[in-house]
């Protein structure tokens, strides 16, 4: 067997590795399934509450995608113009990063108190949270332009707007795509959050319920949904980038 | 008839225009279609010259004038290069040395419809620097010295009359440093461009220029001139005989005095 045909298995070596450990710890130490379940059992909630698990996690999908898109738009609009002119960053940054500070969980029954509990709330939440990082990262694209290569356009009488189309953009692009790996793991966060506290609908919610009802397989259940679903988009995210900036990755150009 | 004028210039960088100038009492006049060359210590204000001379910065006091005009917003007919090559990574090389004529007029309407002669245009340019064949790498698949040639076309592209540089070949090796120093002299001899470089390499400045200026350090002015008129076209053997030596050992007594001074 080929090094490279090894490497690129081992993500499936480690995965059955740690699912083997796991069931292997839960019975040699007879832990009781409402403390940790073992993976066996866990599957087993799948089989059994498949209809519950497909329904809320296509919701919690949903929600968290159209967060992440408002966030894409939104994040990147603010972006340019923080990256284009000092005074809007000076001004915006400081809010920019005190709102970052505040715990989203916090701002959930705000959101609850105007568009009632549901899905309103969660899209929101899902939005609050990952639109910073790609703001923070296309900003810092577009501020980063080599001074000498600004002088040689801006000898040649080139406008603000000509070294941001043919530089800024294009430059701001690799920080742009990279941002959008961290930012769809964290709209999962904050849809998650947002569903667990105020929603009668999604994983969130789905796994608060079996855990009230004391059905641990089934949270179990909603976490592994959830870290397949993270792993999904990220993946998306990750194509995306390769296939959109691939020079940045053979140039060397610094990763944000 | 002189093309690029500085006439006791100061320039201070920072709000209000307190503080130590970069520059101060800067005069010096370069003729059309010379080669001019600025050598001086580290930190005198060579690269402020070149900025004030391309309408990049403005001077507290004195004026700056090229061909003609006096300058109060970046030139436009000047050509720039660096030490860095600074080419876009997400074009190819032939794409990289059209983005000036996409930004210059009357070009930059004409680019789309003339793209065919545009490309055939800097196909030319490449060959003329030994690059044929190079344009349609990136510039990550060219080495260094390649790229600062790649470099040099973007700057002469939209055929300016002005051509700076501002050590171009600082992170070269030698031996691609004298080629690239024959390529200069081919380019200015073929087109008769005004040139303007800065360098810390006295024999470069020795071998290319028609004229170089000593600088002091900071505040830096201009503290000697002096006029090369070994023939053209130039041998890189010239750099081995017993003048070129001696007009290298008087730039140099020049640079330490001004160094002491400081
Ligand atoms: N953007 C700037 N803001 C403030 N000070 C500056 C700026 N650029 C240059 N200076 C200062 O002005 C002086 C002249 O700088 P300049 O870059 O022109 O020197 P130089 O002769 O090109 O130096 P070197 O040979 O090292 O390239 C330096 O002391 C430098 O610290
Ligand atoms: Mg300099």
């Amino acid at each position: 067997m080929s090094a490279t045909l090894f490497v690129r298995l081992a993500p499936w070596i480690f995965t059955i590795a740690l699912l083997v450990l796991w069931e292997a710890a839960v019975r040699v130490l007879a832990i009781p399934v409402f403390f940790l379940p073992p993976p066996t059992v866990v599957a087993g909630a799948f089989v059994e509450f498949w209809p519950a698990i497909w329904k809320n996690s296509l919701w919690t999908l949903y929600t968290t995608v159209v967060g992440f898109l408002l966030a894409i738009g939104f994040g990147l609009a603010l972006g340019l113009a923080v990256g284009w002119s000092r005074f809007v960053y000076a001004g915006i940054y400081p809010i920019l990063i005190g709102f970052n500070a505040v715990p989203k969980v916090a701002v959930v029954p705000i959101l609850v108190l105007w568009f009632g509990i549901g899905t309103v709330p969660a899209v929101i939440t899902a939005f609050l949270i990952s639109f910073f990082p790609i703001v923070v990262n296309v900003a810092t694209g577009l501020a980063t332009i080599e001074p000498e290569l600004e002088d040689v356009l801006k000898a040649l009488g080139a406008s603000k707007l000509d070294i941001m189309r043919k530089v800024g953009i294009p430059r701001a692009l690799p920080y742009f795509f990279g941002s959008l790996k961290v930012a769809i793991t964290l709209a999962f966060v904050g849809s998650v959050i947002s569903e667990s506290v105020a929603s009668n609908v999604g994983i969130g919610n789905m796994m608060l319920q079996a855990q009230a009802q004391f059905q641990v397989p089934l949270v179990f259940a909603g976490l592994v949904v959830l870290a397949v679903e993270g792993i999904a988009m990220y993946a998306i995210m990750a194509w995306i980038e390769r296939r959109m900036t691939g020079w940045a990755h053979r140039s060397g150009l610094a990763q944000g | 008839m002189a093309f690029v004028t500085l006439d006791g210039v100061r320039h201070v960088y920072g709000r209000g225009g307190v503080g130590l100038p970069a520059v101060e009492g800067l005069s010096l006049s370069v003729k059309e279609g010379e080669f001019a060359a600025v050598v001086g210590p580290s930190g005198c204000g060579k690269s402020t010259l070149m900025k004030l001379a391309t309408g990049l910065q403005f001077p507290a006091a004195g004026t700056v004038t090229v061909g003609g005009e006096k300058v109060s917003r970046p030139v436009k007919i000047a050509g720039m290069a660096f030490q860095a090559p600074t080419l876009l990574p997400w074009r190819t090389t032939r794409e990289n040395l059209l983005l000036p004529l996409e930004i210059v007029e009357p070009h930059r309407s004409r680019i789309r419809r003339d793209k065919a002669a545009y490309i055939a245009k800097a196909e030319r340019l490449l060959a003329s620097v030994g690059l044929a064949g190079a344009g349609s790498k990136f510039p990550w698949e060219l080495s260094g010295g390649m790229q600062q040639r790649a470099s040099l076309c973007r700057a002469l592209i939209h055929e300016p009359r002005l051509l700076m540089l501002d050590e171009p070949f600082g992170a070269l090796d030698a031996f691609t440093r004298e080629e690239l120093w024959c390529v200069i002299r081919d380019l200015h001899a073929a087109s008769g461009i005004t040139v303007i470089l800065v360098t810390h390499d006295l024999r470069e400045a020795a071998f290319l220029a028609d004229r170089i200026f000593v600088m002091s350090a900071r505040p830096g002015r201009i503290i000697a001139e002096r006029v090369v008129d070994f023939p053209r076209p130039r041998d890189l053997e010239v750099t081995y005989t017993a003048p070129f030596q001696d007009v290298v050992h008087e730039l140099r007594a020049h640079i330490v005095r001004a160094r002491q001074a400081a």
